[in-house]
């Protein structure tokens, strides 16, 4: 087969949103490379990706250009183009109230699937996701890993020629991520198929045979993976400091310095890109620290890619102080157990949060990690155990002890209908602020934020990355000891995920405590401490080093963070 | 590939069936829609709603006690329409009446006995409380007719000749009880399908849309003619189920006679049901979201149907601007069927034209959602 | 404590008139309901089509038949020439009436003996029979008393007059505009109670609320004065409109009105919010409103009275608030009724506020999780 499985001319995409037009794909033109094989499509938020999945799969109509998916037009033989292609969306509509079988049969009637071959398909796609043992049980009842695997089985019922996944990992955490990936490659290599995935996580574009870079609309680059990371080879060093716990300031120095295009902790280093080849000792001038030259990443091309091509730069980060340091640990945890009739969520679970720094709460779907969450928040009733948040039980404190915590939801959890000055008007209010310090705190959230010019939009209808912004700002307002952070850069892309903790290092060094969730393992890198948690209970507690170093085992004596977690959870289950 | 879409159409269709199938058997709200509901309301309506006045609480006043007056006050007792209550004083009757413990009473003055021999011209007096003006204007000709009832019988027994130069004689068709139960509850039927037609369907779409589950369905071959089909069939059948149970109800339990044939009953129920089963369906093509949808099916369906649909109301009776408005609503066209079929038979007159307007309200909502509904997600 | 229920209550404010679509829903279908409804819901016969079968064509049938055809309850729809045709014109809902004259009515009205007049009538709406029979048999006395006084007849020594009070002309508009006053308060209270915590539960913004300093009973405080103060706005528009356009007569005291409509807003919001700390759904809390609302209205007594209902149903109209505050309504515009007489009503009403009000905060409190 020679021919590209998809082929874009030209191919131009708006949108009326709120009677702005919003341009999504601006004369895109690209083909797919012939032949099986994963291709990824990658960039920041708005680049354009689902619109371009949508395209292909006929479910929109370009107002310019033309998409050729295996040889058909995807708009004006869209029936035909459905009947060859699966397309996986971002969030796979399962029918929660059907079970995996029935969901299975529904799909299989739907694509056309003759029913003699219905038999040898089910078993093949139950053997590869493992959902064998589940046939009978209702989607809905299926743990989120579960749902993409059968929303994937779904897809693939009917073998496609070509698979469209819209961002398939999104909210799902490493080890289903692996397993969803071993069914994907499984099918390339045994199948030949041809599949066009998007993705937020740089490991996975890399893993891919060819990468399509997007960014507002039009094509960046296109080629192998190892063609991004290819330039920067004899740019990409790692710094490390005397003192490892000021890595945080040593981060901040190097990535206000002028030859770094990119500085991002790793470990107890931290990884810089420059703007050009230099001997590592000229950047170290006057930085009591080490350098040391690495092999540049994929990650480190696609920042650079993007910088290049005019992403906005470094922030002036804002600057917290906590108002009251809280003597003591900010978060004790003692035997902490939550039960839901008959199940037990979380399991006597004992850990403690010291007052400034950066702790992770980690965890595969269903591990009780929103449960801890939302119990150290007040939110959920204790089942048993002890648990002190800057000194008191939040659920029985009195209502101005909620004062001195901030909390930013993985939902987006503010007005939409009210302007942005409206919402951040009515937490200040809440909190107790008044008069002149409202109007002070605003001034300081407009400009930390810059959300200024955005003041009277409606905060529903901010991009994403704004409206992260935004709920961000409106958990600071009243200067909180205690910040709780629920996966919040969950489907966020990796610029504006930097971004985001540049402004959680600026709150660490002010002396905020930050309790965050993340399925992102390298941002488990960015934590001071963190824990991972399984079925309910700890697994491993410590400082990113302390737990890679539980996983290390004689074949990796260095494990990243993403094959610690996986060890340590796959351990688990074999004990 | 064309031909392999089209044999494999009556496939999708039956998966999609199923499928729906099985999605109102483990949900029990649709099943609660289609069967609790019309049971529920017609038992609450059925009884709630009546207006056959019984037992009103009259107040006789007598001034003075003597037989004449004996004999009208027992007059009063005898009849179910009134429970009677003996005052002596007119302030005392006044105050019950404001006190809402009466709804109107009778003077019978001092000289009632007197006034019967026709010396005094003065007419007896009869109040009743008009806030209800129905209620009033019903009690006020029951007193009428009382009253003529009573002077009769005495007048004849005193052999005093009496002179009525016209006499009325009505005759009333169809309920000659005037039942209101009778048309009450055919129009109840109505209200009852109207809610559970635009329920049902106004739902399911936005749910899907929702739900995330129409963008996967829309990426595989199938048709949009399917989808519809696929959705309307199943909550077709349960809402024909509903209106068989709505009927028997009617029939056994609140003994309205059927004096239409069935067949004209099940032709007609179909076609008000494709209408507002259409009506539902467009709702949630077009509202995309289940708040919405809901919202909107309540605010097009219920008051209306409750109304304007001449099910309580007499059509007749409303401004012309209000009368047009009814012509816009199917519930209009079926509370006369049903009211006919019920009550008078099968009078092709009435039949036909407002089946035929059943017909046409049904093509327009599924035609109309049929041209909206797209395999485009814009 | 007070300013953050202040800045909650501004945010409910603004949450619902900055969306157009919220606004819309609150201000223009009450109105649009009031103005339709004000003139469908009436059981008054206007014009109500008739047709006349004359066997005796003398100039006595023909001055009855005037009188009918001169009545503004009626209108003369077409004149049938054979009784064949009878049963055609009111089995097709032709005419609600058929009036047939004797034909030897005049002649028997000449020779001094009873001449007979015919009236057919189309039972379907039994409601609407009883009426047209009502008034038809009034245009037969009306014509008996003036035949009578001109041949020098003895006519019945004594007559009945009956006067209405509260409503001399008995118009029933009347008693349905001020029933609407009563039911479209009730829907707008319900829609913003019942639907705000549900919404921000829908939308994740409730988590947001209960991290923030707010204790449960200012959220409750915060979510309720929004029902309150909307639906005084409407009470005083629908009142408004009753009496400018509808020309209502409002007999009593706007004090004692408007001491219905607090304790009936707040039994109201009790119920709206009891609803809204009950559903976790934003669809739930429409259903819950739908199914509250519907029995509400249909036991209110405000198209039937409730003395017609079974005893059963009567009991249950004792717990429904719009029961009591339709007789409050009712009774201050048309009755002039002042507090004596009203206690009766209102004292319900505060309760079922208190009982209601009590169990939602208390709902509110062992549902936040």
């Amino acid at each position: 087969m020679s021919v590209s499985p998809l082929i874009a001319e030209g191919l131009r995409k708006t949108f009326q949103s709120a009677g702005r037009t919003v341009t999504a794909l601006d004369g895109l033109s690209f083909a797919m490379v012939p032949g099986g094989g994963v291709t990824g499509l990658i960039g920041p938020d708005g680049a354009g990706k689902t619109t371009l999945m949508r395209l292909a799969a006929g479910l929109l109509v370009p107002d310019a250009g033309r998409i050729h998916c295996i040889g058909l037009d995807a708009t004006r033989e869209s029936l035909a183009v459905q009947a060859a292609v699966g397309y996986m969306p971002q969030r796979f509509g399962l029918y929660e109230d059907l079970t995996v079988q029935e969901n299975l049969e529904l799909y299989a009637d739907l694509q056309g699937l003759p029913p003699a071959e219905r038999g040898a398909r089910y078993a093949r796609l139950a053997e590869m996701t493992g959902l064998g043992p589940f046939v009978g049980r209702l989607a809905g009842r299926l743990s989120g890993g579960m749902k993409q695997k059968l929303g994937l089985a779904c897809t693939l019922v009917r073998p496609p020629r070509l698979l469209l996944l819209d961002e398939p990992t999104v909210g799902v955490d490493p080890v289903s991520r692996r397993e969803l990936w071993a069914i994907v490659y499984r099918l390339v290599d045994e199948e030949g198929l041809a599949v066009l995935l998007s993705t937020a996580y740089l490991d996975e574009a890399e893993r891919c045979s060819d990468v399509i870079l997007l960014d507002r609309g039009r094509l960046v680059d296109q080629g192998p993976p190892g063609a991004f990371s290819a330039p920067l080879r004899g740019r990409t060093f790692l710094v490390r400091g005397a003192d490892a716990s000021a890595r945080r300031a040593l981060q901040a120095r190097l990535a206000a310095h002028p030859g770094v295009l990119d500085a991002v902790l790793q470990g107890e280093a931290v990884r810089i890109v420059t703007t050009e080849a230099v001997a590592p000792d000229r950047l170290a001038s006057g930085i009591e620290a080490t350098c040391e030259a690495v092999s540049p990443r994929f990650e480190d091309g696609f920042v650079a890619r993007l910088k290049d091509a005019g992403a906005p730069g470094e922030l002036e980060l804002p600057r917290v102080d906590a108002l009251r340091r809280t003597p003591g640990d900010a978060i004790e945890v003692e035997g902490l157990t939550k039960r839901f009739d008959g199940f037990t969520a979380v399991d006597a679970l004992t850990f403690a949060v010291h007052a400034g720094e950066i702790f992770g709460l980690l965890g595969a779907n269903g591990a009780g990690k929103t449960t801890t969450f939302r119990m150290l928040c007040g939110l959920l009733p204790a089942s048993a155990g002890r648990l002190r948040v800057a000194g008191v039980d939040l659920r029985h404190a009195a209502a101005e002890a909620r004062g001195r915590i901030g909390y930013m939801s993985q939902r987006f959890s503010l007005y939409g209908n009210l302007s942005v000055r409206q919402n951040l008007e009515f937490f200040a209010r809440t909190y107790g602020l008044r008069g002149a310090r409202v109007r002070e705190r605003l001034a300081w959230a407009f400009a930390a934020f810059e959300l200024a010019e955005l003041a009277d939009a409606e905060a529903g209808a901010l991009p994403l990355g704004y409206r992260q912004r935004l709920a961000m700002a409106a958990a600071l307002l009243h200067e909180p000891d205690i910040l709780f952070l629920d996966e919040p850069t969950s489907g966020v892309d990796p610029l504006a995920r930097r971004e985001f903790w540049g402004r959680i290092y600026a709150l660490a060094e002010g002396g905020v405590t930050v309790l965050v969730t993340t399925h992102f393992m390298e941002e488990a890198e960015y934590c001071d401490r963190l824990v991972i948690m399984a079925a309910g209970a700890l697994l491993a507690i410590g400082t990113p080093s302390e737990v890679k170093a539980q996983a290390a085992r004689d074949g990796t004596p260095a494990p990243t963070m993403e094959e610690a977690f996986i060890r340590l959870i796959e351990r688990r289950e074999a004990a | 590939m064309n031909t392999a879409a089209r044999t494999g159409g009556g496939r999708r269709l039956l998966g999609l069936l199923r499928k729906e199938w099985l999605q109102i058997l483990r949900d029990p709200s649709s099943i609660a829609i289609a069967f609790v509901l019309p049971v529920a309301l017609l038992l609450l309506f059925g009884y709630g709603v009546s207006l056959d006045s019984k037992h009103v609480p009259v107040g006789i006043v007598i001034e003075q006690p003597g037989a004449e007056a004996a004999s009208f006050a027992a007059a009063f007792g005898e009849s179910p329409y009134f429970a009677p209550r003996i005052y002596s004083t007119r302030q005392a009757a006044r105050a019950a009446l404001r006190a809402q413990e009466l709804d109107g009473f009778v003077v019978v003055p001092a000289d009632f006995a007197h006034r019967l021999k026709g010396e005094g011209a003065a007419p007896i007096q009869v109040i009743v409380n008009g806030v209800n003006a129905n209620s009033g204007r019903l009690l006020a000709a029951y007193v009428q007719g009382a009253w003529s009832t009573w002077l009769a019988r005495e007048l004849a027994a005193r052999r005093v000749p009496i002179h009525e130069p016209v006499a009325a004689e009505p005759r009333i068709w169809f309920n000659p009880q005037v039942r209101s139960q009778n048309y009450l509850v055919p129009g109840l039927l109505v209200v009852n399908m109207t809610l559970v037609g635009a329920l049902l369907t106004a739902l399911v779409f936005a749910r899907e849309w929702e739900r995330g589950t129409l963008e996967a369905l829309m990426v595989t071959p199938v048709s949009l003619r399917e989808i519809l089909l696929g959705k309307l069939l199943p909550y077709f059948a349960l809402g024909i189920g509903g209106m068989a149970l709505s009927v028997l109800m009617a029939l056994y339990l609140f003994e309205v006679p059927l004096r239409g044939s069935l067949w004209v009953l099940v032709a007609c129920s179909t076609l008000f049901l494709l209408a507002a089963l259409g009506m539902g369906l467009l709702i949630s093509i077009v509202a995309r979201s289940q708040f919405v949808a809901g919202m909107f099916a309540l605010l097009a369906t219920f008051l209306p149907a409750f109304l304007l649909s001449g099910f309580l109301f007499d059509i007749d009776s409303m401004p012309a601007v209000v009368q047009a408005i009814t012509y816009l609503f199917a519930a209009r066209y079926f509370v006369a069927i049903l009211q006919t079929l019920f009550l008078a038979g099968d009078v092709w007159g009435v039949i036909l034209p407002n089946a035929a307007a059943l017909a046409a309200i049904a093509a327009f909502f599924l035609g109309l959602s049929r041209r909206l509904l797209h395999k485009r997600i814009e | 404590m007070g300013a953050r229920i202040l800045a909650l209550i501004v945010k409910e404010f603004l949450a619902l008139f900055r969306d157009k679509r919220s606004r819309f829903v609150i201000v223009v279908p009450p109105l649009i309901q009031l103005l339709v409804f004000g003139y469908a819901a009436t059981y008054d016969l206007d014009e109500a089509p008739f047709a006349v079968y004359d066997r005796d064509g003398g100039h006595a049938a023909r001055d009855l038949l005037a009188r009918f055809e001169g009545s503004p309850a009626f209108e003369l729809e077409r004149r049938i020439g054979s009784a064949g045709e009878i049963a055609g014109v009111i089995d097709a809902r032709e005419v609600l009436l058929v009036v047939q004259v004797d034909q030897r009515f005049t002649a028997d009205l000449a020779a001094g003996r009873q001449a007979k007049v015919q009236f057919l009538i189309d039972g379907r709406n039994s409601n609407t029979a009883q009426t047209v029979l009502d008034y038809a048999s009034q245009i037969v006395a009306g014509f008996n008393r003036d035949w009578a006084a001109a041949h020098g007849l003895q006519g019945p020594p004594v007559s009945l007059v009956t006067r209405a009070w509260y409503n001399p002309n008995l118009e029933s508009r009347w008693f349905f505009v001020t029933g609407l006053v009563g039911i479209l308060t009730l829907v707008v209270t319900m829609m913003v109670t019942a639907m705000s915590v549900a919404r921000e539960r829908e939308q994740g913004t409730f988590d947001q609320l209960l991290v923030t300093p707010l204790r449960p009973a200012e959220i409750l405080i915060g979510k309720a004065v929004p029902g309150l103060l909307i639906g005084l706005f409407e009470v005083s528009v629908v009142v408004l409109l009753a009496v400018v356009w509808f020309q209502v007569p409002l007999v009593g005291s706007l004090t004692v009105l408007y001491t219905g409509v607090v304790l009936f807003l707040f039994a109201a919001v009790g119920v709206g919010l009891m609803i809204s700390s009950l559903a976790v759904t934003l669809q739930q809390a429409l259903l819950g409103a739908f199914l509250f609302m519907v029995p509400a209205v249909i036991l209110s007594g405000f198209a039937t009275p409730i003395a017609n209902m079974p005893e059963p149903v009567q009991w249950l109209t004792l717990i429904d608030p719009l029961r009591y505050y339709l007789v409050i309504v009712r009774g201050v515009f048309l009755e002039g009724a002042g507090f004596g007489l009203l206690i009766h009503q209102m004292w319900p009403l505060a309760g079922i506020a208190l009982v209601t009000l009590v169990t939602a905060a208390w709902l509110f409190r062992h549902r936040m999780a």
